[in-house]
């Protein structure tokens, strides 16, 4: 109930102090991540909202790893989909699942050849891309919007810091190229 | 890139040094430069993303508008159009010598000299314990027999020829035509349109049956030879032409808007779904016709080939009788498996308790968009309809034994 004005005014204390706090950490964060100098797509608002920031990281073996609080949404890039061609099949894990950093959780196929895709750090998976079992040529059209693969839930933080920028991937894509 | 020489005669007991080039070149290192073939530029050209493959650059698909594994294949199949596939790595030989007949029915099983002038077949040639060396499609040319031998293998082949050779007593000379020709394969419902175009007013394709070959002029080019055979259950045909003809004769067929030039990647896919072999991976030395499924290239039963055998191994492959020998292993189509199997997948019973064989070649079919997969299995267990396990990324699927092809064959029959 608050209708109390006096509650409402505490509340908004609260809610302001919540949200300092919040920004103080979301800002502690993002200097941290300012110096892996990833990608930073920031929004902010009116106070009394937090400060949203997403962070995309990259690996070497062309997954992204865009992160939004301690969710995590994996993909593979769009590298990666030309390098494949056409794609005819994603093998997925199931929600609840574990994985360590750097583990195999499923694979991608074209006609010619599978893929075993890679976790960019650790974590349990939240949710699977089911459009991708019924339709799975959207990651040639999609691969780095909706045809995301899983949701992690993101275990240790710092395995971040092990990951490439958008910078340092394009860089490596390069070198690849060849 | 190959010195490109004319017709490399091999005469049996002398053992020219051109001879011995090829035989030393038996496998291609990761040292030896890959080989081109006269469309290497025509294939950049056109987008040709090229790879390496039985010693040569070839293009696995194009990036193009109507490229790509997928759309090449489906391409293939449709109504009125064709793919065009670069096969010129694959070895072409020209048998001469009276007893060229007596000596082929030696090395390959088959009634070679029962074939009809024009006519051809598919056969094996086989080593002493009945394993196949290499598949081959063998066409009676009159005055020569015509032969045309797997990419990889070619030079592997043309060692044990030699081999074979110099144990006959007889007439006969083998002749490689190493870069003297290059070989094209149109293949497609609108195949047999589209090359008609290209051939001299009076030849009458609707009169030419499926595994007949001849010579001909095409493209006002002469010396050029065309059998009606193919790699992908479709209509269509093998063109061999003079190698300096072969970049106008492959630019005109290109330009006809129906035709697609097409890669290694759609070729596979294709050809599995045919339920067609690849040397290499559902056929090996260690194979013999029996378990390859291929005992009628041996001729039926009651035919002469079969009770004479005569060809190396036959005595482990044929009883006295000309029957068959019993064999613990076939080759089987699998389907019904939710992700693709690939080659080296093991199979396992229904129960996927034991193992009782092993995926050769595997795909996700264009046209069926489900996976297919070829393999060997225990023969009790190789029946169609048998349920089986694949083991795939560690997880048991259930599948089963398929008949083949996978997607109906549409070979030419002349009509009646």
């Amino acid at each position: 109930k608050i209708h109390n004005p006096q509650f409402r005014r505490h509340l908004h204390t609260i809610t302001m102090a919540s949200a300092s706090v919040l920004f103080i950490n979301t800002a502690r964060r993002s200097i941290a991540h300012a110096l892996r100098s990833p990608t930073i797509m920031s929004s902010s608002s009116t106070i009394g909202s937090s400060i949203r920031l997403m962070s995309t990281y990259y690996t070497p073996a062309h997954e992204y790893c865009k992160v939004d609080g301690n969710v995590a949404t994996i993909g593979i890039t769009d590298f990666a989909q030309a390098a494949l061609g056409d794609i005819v099949f994603v093998d997925l894990p199931e929600p609840d699942d574990d994985f360590e950093a750097k583990e195999s959780f499923g694979s991608v196929e074209s006609v010619k050849a599978a893929s075993d895709v890679y976790a960019p750090i650790s974590g349990k998976v939240l949710e699977v891309n089911e459009a991708l079992t019924d339709d799975p040529g959207m990651v040639n059209t999609n691969a780095e919007d909706s045809a995301w693969f899983i949701k992690l839930e993101v275990g240790d933080e710092s395995e971040l810091g092990e990951l490439m920028s958008a910078d340092q991937y394009k860089e490596h894509c390069e070198k690849e190229a060849h | 890139m190959l010195k490109s020489a004319t017709s490399t005669l091999l005469r049996r007991g002398i053992k020219p040094t051109t001879a011995a080039a090829a035989t030393t070149r038996s496998f291609a290192s990761s040292d030896e430069p890959l080989v081109k073939t006269a469309l290497y530029n025509l294939h950049k050209d056109l987008g040709g993303d090229m790879v390496p493959f039985a010693g040569y650059e070839l293009p696995v698909l194009y990036k193009a508008e109507n490229g790509g594994v997928m759309k090449e294949h489906l391409w293939c199949r449709a109504d009125n159009k064709s793919a065009l596939f670069d096969v010129s790595h694959m070895g072409q030989i020209r048998w001469h010598g009276k007893d060229r007949a007596a000596f082929l029915e030696k090395i390959v099983v088959g009634d070679i000299a029962g074939l009809k002038e024009g006519s051809g077949c598919l056969s094996l040639v086989t080593n002493e314990t009945g394993g196949i060396i290499d598949d081959t499609v063998i066409t009676n040319a009159g005055e020569y027999i015509y032969m045309v031998v797997n990419g990889a293998t070619k030079f592997g082949d043309m060692k044990h020829f030699q081999e074979q050779l110099d144990k006959f007593d007889g007439d006969v000379t083998m002749e490689y035509l190493e870069d003297s020709m290059q070989l094209l394969a149109l293949q497609g419902p609108g195949a047999a349109e589209a090359v008609s175009k290209l051939l001299p007013s009076g030849f009458d394709l609707t009169k030419m049956a499926f595994m007949t070959g001849v010579e001909t002029t095409l493209d006002g080019v002469d010396g050029c030879r065309i059998t009606r055979c193919g790699y992908t259950g479709e209509d269509g045909f093998e063109i061999a032409m003079p190698t300096e003809n072969t970049v106008s004769i492959a630019s005109k067929l290109i330009s006809d808007p129906t035709v697609n030039p097409t890669g290694l990647g759609a070729r596979d896919s294709l050809r599995l779904e045919a339920g067609l072999c690849l040397y290499g991976h559902d056929l090996n030395e260690t194979i013999n016709p029996v378990q390859a499924a291929l005992a009628w290239t041996m001729g039926g039963p009651k035919g002469r080939r079969r009770k004479e055998g005569g060809f190396l191994g036959a005595e482990h492959i044929l009883k006295p009788d000309g029957k068959l020998q019993k064999v613990v292993k076939k080759r089987v189509g699998i389907k019904g498996m939710k992700a693709p199997a690939r080659e080296g997948a093991e199979i396992y019973d229904a129960a996927g308790e034991n193992k009782i064989g092993e995926v050769t070649s595997g795909t996700f079919s264009p046209c069926l968009k489900v996976p297919i997969a070829m393999g060997y299995v225990e023969t009790p267990l190789s029946k169609k309809g048998t349920e089986i396990s694949i083991k795939i990324r560690g997880k048991m699927q259930k599948a089963e034994i398929s008949p083949m092809p996978f997607v109906e064959s549409r070979y030419y029959r002349v009509p009646e």
